[in-house]
């Protein structure tokens, strides 16, 4: 030891002073390899909002377009089929749509943003599969109800505003994902309205 | 706490294995800045496993995809270039850190006994860190990558007789190709790493053994019994090491060589990050401008230079005119590091105490090693292949003449301890 | 130490001297004073690179939203006239013309350019943009002074004009000689020289930002990485200097 004493408290001071420093240096340098995970411009590209033209879509055709790798449909409904939504409520497993599987513009009885185009990820809620789209045999599925989704993996029912039927094993209602009208014949997926 | 540690301690050497190697480990207290650079080594080491792990996270291994996935790294993965970056700079500063801690080790004689094993595991690590750096640099399949790796394996057909079947099974293909390049991944981020860092355990291991050396070539371990008490220092060290000897003039490892070496390692940082940010190719150094092309085996590049970190070997084996003498030549450089514990036959280490002779070939086998490093970048022109022969002549002199001198060599006389 | 380094010195200005002598540069590159702040530059830079180059020439690691973004061109606007290839304004920049298609036209793929700065640097390119020549002999009728016999058209003919390797007649010795005094346009072209070499400027600035997109970004974070070693270097220290106060000299 020389002769001089120790100066414990500058020790201290200088110890913790370089830690600190230190340990904030370890998390800058962490920052890159954790930002690394983040999808990338390529995955964002990818995943990127579609455009899908519903200009030509005649009452009852359903457009397929795929988003971020899912099937994405657009069904224009008849009238008919919008009346058929009412008076299912008992049927249903949640009829007011209260879980959250749809953005908030789309909780109401047609699920839609607006009541002719109806918008939802075509995947089943229960293990995935892609429903099929009954534009007119869905009584077969479900009497007095003519239009619909019926899911032939393991026989969930939609209506045809994607509500679950009671008794079927899927648990949810199909999702809707954010779209909005770009104008009357466009409806961009992905994105709930006009980005500043 | 204590109650965690002692419940460890019952069940695994923690603290004991920490006093023995860090806070109760007895280092010379005269350390200089030549030092730092092990410590360096292995900051480096770590930034390449990290980094390394993280590019391969989105590296494509194939002929067909690999240039165009470093290019996906630095421009569409979130901080990609930065870790890309990192690993390229990383594998220069590697090489910086190593040659200067090799030179600190023929300086202050660490190689001499007992520490020769120490130094050939550090000769087996530079080796297998050649090994590592030339398959990395194929990896992004850009033009110097490829005709890199083309020349360099061309030196095996040299051998006689299996030259040429072993440069084809090295390939895999009849030309340098995805075989190639996924044998060289597979090696790269695997084997040769694991290696590496089996070799780093042992090389400190076997430091730990016989203890550092120091700039004065001086023991710190005296006979037992044969210091007083007052001359002691006034630390504990563990009875591993005191139990044989009296150790003098030594100072724990922890925390007087950590935060010493925290200090290098800020200092190290600001060069290493100035390339990082603001010079990340070196200006064609560690990253060569045609290697932002894509590997073309049909057009070979004007000028084929391998990264630096290799030129001065490359330099030895283009000054000789045969193919098979220049390989024989180049491997016998490096060779010739691994027996320096046996062909220097002094007893004494430290530069400083050496005769004026040896400092003189020392200082001739530096400037022989840097000037054969840049003549190594350039074209053989006939001008540059003579100096490349007379540096090669001069680099394997320091050997000979090391040998014949050093038996008795007209040394200073040595310190019994270290004084200043 | 002291001898080590006055050989090293001693040495180093030996080999330096010799290297001089030994490197001959063909054609003396002119300097591309390359701004990457200047947005302005930039983006008159992109817009001949998508009027001009891209037909031939993509730029297949670079996306379009990225190069609007750091250009500073609102995507809509990018979009609509910058954009001539490609669905989504995330897309890469490729262009249409098939490899074999193009080995066929030209002999040999036009190369990608995303990297070319990189490569070849911006000195290079933006003399090898401004040193066209007529050259009957070649299969388009044009070569170039640092690319001798490139396998490309001149396709900033109607911005340049028709370049010649030109000489006059000048007093030497007191004798009239023909001396070469560069490539001129014959000025039928869009451009005055002036304008023409500031367009070239724009465009090599343009491909020195592709070559490395990430470059500005990259070295504002190196100042404040430096700012941040220079409190951490000081602070080791001064701790380095407190514990070695135990240590006798």
């Amino acid at each position: 030891m020389s002769n001089a004493p120790v100066d414990k408290g500058r020790r201290r001071f200088l110890t913790v002073a370089t830690s600190v420093v230190g340990a904030a240096g370890a998390v800058g340098v962490a920052v890159p390899f954790i930002a690394s995970w983040n999808p990338s411009a390529r995955a964002k590209n990818a995943g990127a909002p579609v455009e899908v033209n519903i200009g030509k879509a005649e009452p009852g055709q359903m457009i397929r377009v795929e988003w971020r790798g899912q099937p994405v449909w657009v069904v224009r409904r008849t009238p008919e089929m919008l009346a058929g939504l009412d008076g299912l409520a008992d049927l249903l497993r949640d009829p007011n749509s209260e879980e959250p599987q749809q953005p908030e513009y789309a909780q109401n009885q047609y699920r839609s943003r607006r009541k002719e185009y109806f918008v939802a990820v075509g995947i089943c809620t229960h293990l995935g599969c892609s429903p099929q789209y009954l534009e007119d045999t869905f009584a077969e599925q479900v009497e007095g109800v003519n239009a619909g989704f019926f899911c032939p993996c393991h026989g969930s029912k939609f209506d045809i505003a994607g509500r679950v039927f009671e008794g079927v094993p899927a648990p949810y209602n199909l999702v809707v994902p954010p779209h909005y009208y770009i104008d009357d014949n466009t409806i961009l997926v992905g994105q709930d309205g006009e980005q500043a | 706490m204590k109650n965690l540690i002692a419940w460890f301690d019952e069940r695994i050497p923690m603290t004991k294995t920490w006093n023995i190697h860090l806070a109760q480990y007895p280092a010379p207290k005269n350390f200089n800045f030549w030092y730092v650079f092990g410590a360096l080594a292995m900051l480096v080491l770590v930034n390449q496993i990290l980094t390394g792990i993280w590019l391969t996270m989105n590296y494509v291994p194939s002929a067909e995809g690999a240039f165009a996935s470093v290019e996906y790294i630095m421009r569409d993965v979130d901080y990609g270039w930065l870790l890309r970056y990192m690993h390229s700079t990383g594998a220069s500063a590697f090489f910086v850190v190593v040659y200067l801690h090799m030179f600190r080790g023929m300086m202050y004689g660490s190689y001499q006994k007992p520490r020769e094993l120490l130094w050939v595991f550090g000769m087996l690590i530079f080796l297998v860190l050649m090994a590592e750096a030339f398959m990395g640099y194929l990896l992004p399949w850009g033009q110097m990558s490829y005709w890199g790796a083309q020349v360099i394996i061309s030196l095996f057909g040299a051998i006689p007789i299996i030259g040429d079947d072993l440069t084809l099974w090295i390939r895999g293909d009849y030309v340098i190709s995805g075989a190639t390049l996924n044998r060289f991944f597979a090696l790269h981020v695997i084997a040769l790493p694991l290696v590496l860092v089996i070799l780093v355990f042992l090389h400190i291991i076997a430091l730990h053994e016989v203890g550092s050396n120091n700039p004065e070539g001086v023991p710190i371990k005296k006979k037992k019994g044969s210091v007083s008490e007052e001359e002691k220092p006034n630390f504990k060290f563990h009875e591993r090491f005191t139990k044989k000897y009296d150790i003098v003039d030594s100072i724990p490892f922890y925390p007087y060589y950590v935060v010493k070496d925290l200090v290098g390692v800020g200092i190290f940082l600001f060069f290493f990050c100035y390339v990082i940010f603001f010079a990340p190719a070196m200006g064609g150094l560690f990253l060569e401008p045609p290697n932002f092309e894509p590997a073309n085996p049909l057009k070979t590049p004007e000028h084929i230079a391998p990264v630096w970190y290799f030129t001065p070997f490359y330099a030895i084996l283009r000054a000789v005119p045969d193919k098979l003498l220049g390989v024989i030549l180049m491997f016998g450089a490096i060779v010739a590091l691994f027996l320096l514990p046996w062909l220097d036959r002094g007893k004494v280490r430290s530069i400083r105490y050496r005769s004026g002779f040896h400092k003189l070939n020392l200082t001739i086998f530096a400037v022989s090693f840097v000037a054969l490093g840049y003549l190594g970048l350039k074209p053989a022109t006939e001008v540059y292949t003579l100096f490349s022969r007379i540096f090669t002549f001069l680099y394997f002199a320091f050997f000979v003449l090391l040998f014949f001198y050093s038996k008795n060599e007209n040394t200073k006389p040595v310190p019994e301890r270290i004084t200043k | 130490m002291k001898q080590f380094l006055k050989t090293t010195l001693l040495v180093a200005a030996t080999i330096w001297s010799v290297a001089g002598f030994a490197a001959d540069p063909t054609v003396p590159l002119d300097e591309a004073k390359v701004d990457l702040h200047d947005k302005a530059s930039l983006q008159r830079g992109a817009q001949l690179f998508m009027n001009y180059c891209l037909g031939c020439h993509s730029m297949e690691y670079q996306r379009y939203n990225r190069t609007f973004n750091d250009l500073g061109i609102p995507l809509e606007l990018g979009m609509e006239n910058l954009q001539f290839t490609g669905e989504k304004v995330g897309d890469l920049i490729t262009n249409a013309m098939p490899t074999e298609a193009a080995e066929n036209w030209f002999g040999t793929a036009a190369p990608d350019l995303t990297l070319v700065s990189r490569v070849r640097g911006a000195d290079w390119i933006y003399t090898y943009l401004r040193t066209f020549y007529v050259d009957e002999s070649r299969p388009f009728g044009v070569n170039n002074a640092v690319f001798p016999n490139v396998g490309m058209p001149h396709v900033l003919q109607e911005l340049q004009g028709v370049p010649r390797k030109t000489t006059e007649e000048r007093m030497i010795d007191g004798e009239m000689q023909d001396v070469y005094v560069g490539i001129k346009t014959d000025g039928s072209g869009m451009l005055s020289e002036s304008e023409y070499d500031q367009a070239m400027l724009d465009l090599t600035n343009f491909l020195v930002y592709t070559g490395e997109p990430m470059l500005l970004e990259q070295r504002r974070m190196g100042w404040y990485v430096f700012g941040f070693l220079l409190v951490f270097t000081i602070l080791a220290w001064l701790l380095k200097r407190e514990f070695f106060k135990d240590v006798k000299k």
